[in-house]
């Protein structure tokens, strides 16, 4: 039954299919290009949806319907949106830094793409299985802000430079609880390896398994990458009542797009690693002894399981952002460093002494 | 403070003043030198406390220009009207009240705006809701605009 | 060496413009901000954006006709305007009003505050970053603005006040709608406090911020729930009572912190206050003409008289010298939202970026109003 679901025996597959009429050199690099392209489309199916997601989710929470005239139930309202985005002139300032300008959203979208190597979406498909895996999703990860900056440095709006410095501020402080809070799991694992923590949550997932500070290290975790993905109740950088726009103040047509993009590629990664961190990735649902459940919950195709969770985390984060009012500045900032940071540094201890005595399960 | 009082204790210190009972508050007309000493006073004087500049008027006369205080008192509740009168309408000046009431520094902003009337020492005396550059002084009655302004 | 560091360290103030077109100053206000980082050193308003020189179109207009400029000025008390000039000219006059009209004008200016506070309440969410707030206050605000419709045929410049009384009478369902929406919206106010209210980084962002106090509010000048959370003591409807506001019973809100959230919690108050002074009045409206007879061509008599209203955003005054002629001679609107933005600076300086925009959603800035 599980072999049906590992894709493992799909992409080695298509690796001696491939490896029977092409040199090793050959095949990485036709594998790579296929690999590229597939996150492409990935990428691309990725922003449709979850920008029809959120403004369903948004109309919900507002009481209203939201898109409902472009296709059924409004489903190809995002397609129109980006004819549209394709449509407009790209409008630079005058005084500009153009190169830095033009260069800044690709950054953003680099460093997103880069991180989502690294996810492994089901068993045997990920397209790389480091064995520092969180690390290099985290490293990754906060590069994007210096796209950030770039954009507003380059913008020559003020709007924007206050924006990015925000955004700079914010995201380099939120870092830390990102990472401690992942390395609270990573004392249980003993691995930075993605797949490795994966497969340690077959008997469970650590948010159940790691007791309190599990719990704990789970909140500062959504809390923490809330923020380091710029969204609401943490947008200070876009903000758009205090900074009109922030940092993308200054940009049109398909640029602003890709920040737009970008962003939700980034609550995706930060869903994913939150997922599977945290709930298991593509781990089924397992309790205990239940054989009969188990059995029945292993039915689940294990790519369902992980993009289930990772809606479930998408759907929070919406809700925050819809629910809540914005932080200020220092406020923002009080709460990492004064809250966050100790609260989860003392999280770590305790979760250390309980993987050294044996509590968790 | 009734306004027999207060017709008493505006006489007291201006005695020239043309005092009148109107539809509904006591009124006090007075030379525009004068005004700021009055209006200084009937803001610190604990008897009368006029604390509240609720509506600054300027109005432009045949003759002449008017600024118009009215005022209250938060504490006794009576109100009085005093009525600046400039004797000129070429270049008419009088003395600023945003000393005694900060509200004042934006309604004779407006004034000034609107009617030429120049406030000395007012911090920041700019034309208010028109342009910098604008020409002449529209609320006045010989403004002339033959674009925006019909003719009856 | 040494001097170069700390020249480069040193802060240096820079401005910035908010405005004319931003999107949390409301309509065409311009602020020019001198920050230093963050925190704000001055604000200077610039507005006159949209001045459209009211007071000397009134010295050319007939008394009916100044009526339909004013409910161009604050939109949102659109009603209340035009009951402060009819008001005015009655007074002139000298015509008695009928009872119904008295009472069916205080009604249907406490439904008018009450469509403003609900729409100031969606747009302050939405300032702090809460837009849900704004979808929650206009669904409620719809329900007012149907009521109007259906009475005057207008939803936002109602001009349903002439001198002398009201336009027509009201439609046959006004009482029984009136009376559906008030048991309605008595259920989704707390709904506003769950929301916005008992929100931790709602009060964060409001508690404290943007002082003012009561000395400073008299001498600014800022009337209405402004003036009233620094513990000024300025209901018009309390101090002058107008139309029916004598025979309803009611509070006056007053708090004494004066900041943002006092504010806030005055606005949400008076709410609950409107309906009820809305249930005191809408199964008493006394029977009988809806406009007393007043003449084609109305003439005041020489003279001058100050009528003030409590409009949502505060003291709304108007003042008519006339000369007996057809239109006034002088004619001034003193707007509460001029007034009370010029304690905006006063109340800014020193906080952040983010709190200007709740300072100034707090003191619920109508630009029309202020520009005239």
């Amino acid at each position: 039954m599980k072999a049906l679901y590992d894709f493992s025996y799909l992409t080695s597959a298509i690796h001696e299919w491939l490896s029977s009429f092409l040199s090793p050199n050959g095949v990485l690099i036709t594998e790579m290009i296929l690999v590229g392209i597939a996150f492409m489309l990935f990428f691309a199916v990725l922003g449709l949806v979850l920008v029809y997601a959120e403004r369903k989710v948004s109309a919900f929470f507002q009481q209203r319907l939201g898109p409902m005239r472009v296709g059924k139930w409004g489903t190809a309202q995002t397609i129109a949106d980006v004819i549209k985005l394709l449509m407009k002139e790209p409008v630079i300032n005058r005084e500009a830094d153009r190169f830095l300008f033009n260069l800044a959203p690709y950054i953003i979208m680099i460093a997103a793409f880069m991180a989502m190597a690294a996810l492994p979406f089901a068993k045997g498909l990920q397209a790389l299985d480091f064995d520092i895996g969180i690390l290099y999703v985290a490293a990754v990860s906060s590069l994007g802000v210096i796209g950030i900056l770039l954009a507003g440095w380059s913008s020559n709006n003020k709007y924007s430079l206050i924006g990015a410095m925000r955004a700079g501020a914010q995201i380099i402080s939120y870092e830390l609880s990102v990472a401690l809070s992942l390395l609270t799991i990573v004392v249980l694992t003993g691995s930075l390896q993605l797949s490795v923590i994966v497969e340690s949550q077959a008997d469970g997932w650590w948010i159940f398994k790691g007791h309190i500070p599990a719990m704990i290290a789970f909140l500062i975790f959504l809390i923490a990458s809330t923020a380091e993905t710029n969204r609401g109740p943490f947008d200070l950088a876009e903000a758009e009542s205090e900074l009109t726009a922030g940092f993308h103040t200054e940009y049109s047509g398909m640029k602003f797009a890709f920040f737009f993009l970008a962003e939700f590629a980034n609550m995706f990664i930060v869903s994913a690693i939150g997922a599977t961190v945290f709930l298991g990735g593509w781990m089924p649902l397992h309790i205990g002894n239940w054989q009969g459940f188990n059995a029945i919950m292993d039915y689940i195709p294990p790519i369902f399981w992980f993009f289930g969770k990772v809606s479930f985390m998408i759907f929070l984060m919406m809700w925050f952002r819809w629910t809540f009012p914005r932080l200020r500045i220092d406020q923002l900032l009080t709460l990492e460093w004064k809250y966050l940071l100790p609260i989860n540094l003392v999280n770590i201890l305790v979760m250390a002494f309980i993987g050294l005595v044996g509590w968790h399960f | 403070m009734n306004n027999e009082a207060l017709k008493e204790f505006i006489l007291q210190r201006v005695p020239e003043a043309e005092i009148s009972q109107g539809a509904q508050f006591l009124q006090a007309v007075v030379l525009s030198e004068k005004a700021h000493s009055l209006l200084s006073e009937l803001k610190s004087n604990p008897q009368t406390s006029f604390d509240y500049l609720f509506c600054l008027t300027g109005v432009d006369w045949p003759q002449h220009m008017e600024v118009i205080y009215h005022l209250k008192s938060t504490t006794h509740n009576h109100m009085v009207v005093i009525k600046s009168k400039i004797n000129t309408r070429e270049y008419p000046q009088t003395d600023t009240v945003s000393d005694i009431w900060r509200t004042a520094e934006f309604h004779e902003r407006e004034v000034f705006d609107l009617y030429g009337i120049v406030f000395k020492n007012h911090p920041d005396l700019r034309r208010l809701l028109l342009t910098d550059d604008w020409v002449g002084y529209p609320m006045r009655k010989d403004y002339v605009d033959k674009v925006n302004m019909i003719e009856y | 060496m040494e001097e170069t560091i700390t020249t480069a360290l040193e802060s240096q103030e820079y401005f910035i413009n908010m405005g004319p077109q931003h999107p949390s100053t409301h309509g065409v206000l311009r602020l020019v901000l001198s920050l230093d980082g963050e925190i704000i050193r001055k604000v200077e308003p610039h507005i006159g954006y949209i001045h459209r020189s009211i007071e000397k179109m009134c010295e050319h207009d007939s008394y009916q006709q100044i009526v339909h400029l004013t409910d161009r000025m604050d939109y949102l008390s659109c009603h209340i305007n035009n009951e402060a000039v009819c008001l005015a000219v009655e007074m002139g006059l000298q015509v008695e009003i009928p009872e119904r009209v008295k009472v069916i004008r205080t009604i249907i200016g406490e439904l008018t505050r009450l469509s403003s506070h609900q729409l100031w309440w969606g747009v302050m969410g939405m300032d702090l970053g809460a837009i849900t707030t704004f979808l929650y206050g206009f669904r409620d605000r719809e329900l007012i603005t149907d009521i109007f419709e259906e009475t005057c045929g207008a939803r936002l410049t109602m001009n349903y006040n002439v001198p002398g009384g009201l336009m027509f009478d009201i439609h046959p369902n006004f009482q029984k709608r009136t009376k559906d929406f008030v048991t309605y919206f008595k259920k989704k106010l707390p709904e506003y406090d769950d929301l916005l209210s008992n929100n931790v980084i709602f009060r964060e962002r409001t508690i404290g911020i943007g002082k003012l106090s009561k000395e400073d509010a008299i001498s600014f000048g800022v009337t209405g729930p402004t003036g009233r959370a620094s513990g000024f003591s300025c209901d018009v409807r309390k101090h002058y009572p107008y139309s029916a506001y004598d025979r309803v019973q009611f509070k006056e809100i007053l708090r004494t912190e004066g900041d943002c959230f006092a504010r806030y919690q005055c606005r949400i108050a008076e709410m609950w206050e409107s309906l009820s002074i809305i249930e005191q009045l809408i199964d008493n409206i006394p029977e009988g003409p809806f406009k007393a007879p007043t003449k084609a061509v109305i003439k005041l008599p020489k003279g001058e008289w100050y009528q003030k209203v409590e409009t949502a955003r505060g003291e709304f005054g108007v003042y008519i010298i006339s000369e007996g002629q057809k239109s006034p001679y002088r004619l001034k609107f003193r707007s509460p939202g001029f007034s009370n933005l010029s304690a905006l600076d006063h109340m800014a300086r020193g906080c952040k970026i983010a709190d200007l925009v709740a300072i100034m959603s707090t003191i619920d800035l109508v630009i029309p109003d202020i520009d005239r």
